[in-house]
């Protein structure tokens, strides 16, 4: 379980995070969302003990980071925006190196890393040098990294930013199972079908605060389940009935739709109160 | 100290990819300055009563062990921190953040002396031969760990590659040329023999020109060296803590 209680960052005269207080149940896939410069980075930098905080605390499985750094580190796994593989060295040492900088044994690694090859289906790729990969098994060999030691959180800063549709797909595919074992999984994402799909609760942020935290389908009926959008605006309405009388007024074309957690994301980063 | 060991198990996987390029690398420019200024410039020049090829190839082996692994470990520590952005991997995960630092410069303390054998093979074709004992690989390897962390404490610095280019040209060549590496000190002005003095490399080049010609030993310069690497080292662990703010 991850516990934030009054978390506040200052850079200067800029507060990245304010007074920011949150809890994720364990076995959650957690969802962070929010415009460039919410906050958002500097939260989960706070969270994974890579800068300090000013104020307030976290806790990650009852240690609190100020005190347990490294036995925080032992439980979580960061996969990061990005691309920060050894760019040298081949999947399988990329991964042995994990394994070996998160204490376990040169044995062990190995072990590990065969299993996580299996799992990440890269076995054809396994003595390549990383700087040959793709971007998607890049991005795969990164989470794979991440969990080389058995993490029980999981962090994830915008995992598949510059990933195809379909590599996209069989991360998320693989996010979910890691997910249904047991991890915990704390996501960025500025993709809002990534968040829609693997996250079970959402929070939004914006200028350091958390502004709503909800389901992905909690926050769509805060906003309405249906948009009416034209030209000029677009609205949203809890009955299909007030949102087709609304069209009806309208003198430019429209579309009556579904919400979306995209339409949650603009509206929140323009101000709006859900 | 497992961190420290897991460092160098990096770089020696490293080295192994790059065995052939590293070597190569290491050994052109020291060729090229025994051919210029050994058989070109000093064929028939004696210094401090020694064959020129001989005095100056014991400077050859400081400044390529200095510029080896201060490169080694400004580079890799430079692009990880600002390129690659992995280091940021490194004090992510649970180790102790000074073995982080001192990996580092084991490995280009390593380094360092695996070029100073190299220069030692090297000289052989040029008709310079030396037996290598304990004092020799001793002072090659604190000259080593010496510039391998100067060049962790510059790369943790730096905001720009160019910054490193910068410091290079500042700190590092001006170094390579005028520690007595190529000449005796005795004939430059009092003055800029006393700024000389103060810079690590002078001492590292007596001490191996001592060792390999039988000159006198000074303690003073070994202990200079020390003195040095402590700094570099204690700055080094400092920087790092401080990338974690």
């Amino acid at each position: 379980m991850i516990q934030i209680e009054t978390l506040t960052k200052q850079y200067g005269e800029i507060t990245a995070v304010n007074n920011l207080s949150l809890s994720i149940d364990a076995g959650r896939f957690f969802g962070l969302l929010g415009p460039n410069g919410a906050g958002k980075t500097t939260l989960i930098r706070m969270m994974v003990g890579l800068i300090g905080s000013d104020e307030g605390e976290v806790h990650i499985d009852g240690h609190l980071i100020h005190r347990d750094a490294n036995a925080i580190k032992k439980r979580i796994g960061i996969v990061s925006q990005h691309m920060n593989l050894d760019k040298e060295l081949s999947v399988f040492e990329n991964m042995e190196f994990s394994g070996r900088m998160y204490g376990l044994s040169g044995k062990e690694s190995r072990a590990r890393a065969e299993e996580m090859i299996e799992f990440f289906g890269l076995q054809k790729h396994r003595a390549k040098i990383c700087k040959k990969l793709s971007g998607g098994m890049k991005r795969k060999l990164m989470i794979a990294k991440a969990l080389m030691h058995q993490p029980t959180v999981l962090f994830l800063d915008e995992p598949t930013v510059g990933v195809d549709a379909v590599a996209r797909r069989d991360i998320w595919r693989l996010l979910k199972e890691i997910n249904s074992s047991g991890t915990t999984i704390l996501l960025t994402t500025h993709y809002m079908e990534e968040a829609h799909t693997l996250c079970d609760e959402i929070a939004l942020m914006n200028t350091g605060k958390i502004l709503q935290k909800d389901t992905p389908e909690g926050l769509i009926s805060r906003l309405g389940q249906t948009a009416v959008e034209s030209d000029s605006a677009t609205k949203y309405f809890a009955e299909m009935s007030g949102a087709k009388q609304y069209a009806a007024t309208l003198e430019e074309l429209y579309t009556i739709r579904k919400t979306t957690l995209e339409d949650v994301f603009i509206s929140m980063s323009e101000g709006a109160t859900l | 100290m497992s961190e420290a060991m897991t460092i160098l198990w990096r770089e020696w996987v490293f080295f192994r990819h790059r065995f052939f390029k590293i070597t190569t690398a290491q050994i052109v420019t020291p060729i090229l300055y025994l051919i210029a200024f050994g058989w070109g410039v000093g064929e028939n020049l004696q210094m401090d009563g020694n064959q020129y090829m001989s005095y100056i190839l014991p400077g050859v082996v400081s400044l390529t062990s200095m510029r080896s692994a201060f490169g080694a470990i400004s580079m890799r520590v430079s692009v990880t921190r600002l390129h690659e952005r992995s280091f940021e991997s490194y004090l992510a995960a649970p180790i102790k953040i000074h073995w982080l630092a001192i990996g580092h410069i084991l490995a280009g303390a390593l380094r360092g002396l695996y070029s100073s054998v190299l220069i030692l093979l090297v000289g052989i074709p040029f008709g310079v031969i030396y037996p290598v004992d304990l004092p020799f690989i001793i002072v090659c390897f604190v000259n080593g760990f010496m510039f391998a962390a100067l060049g962790f404490f510059a790369a943790m610095m730096i905001d720009t590659h160019y910054d490193m280019n910068r410091f290079t040209s500042f700190v590092i060549t001006p170094m390579a040329f005028l520690c007595g590496t190529f000449f005796s000190l005795k004939k430059l002005p009092w003055v800029m023999r006393q700024i000389i003095e103060l810079l690590p490399l002078t001492h590292s080049t007596r001490l191996l020109r001592a060792i390999v010609l039988g000159g006198r030993i000074e303690m003073f310069s070994f202990l200079v060296m020390l003195a040095y690497a402590t700094i570099f080292t204690l700055l080094s662990i400092r920087a790092c803590y401080e990338e974690v703010v």
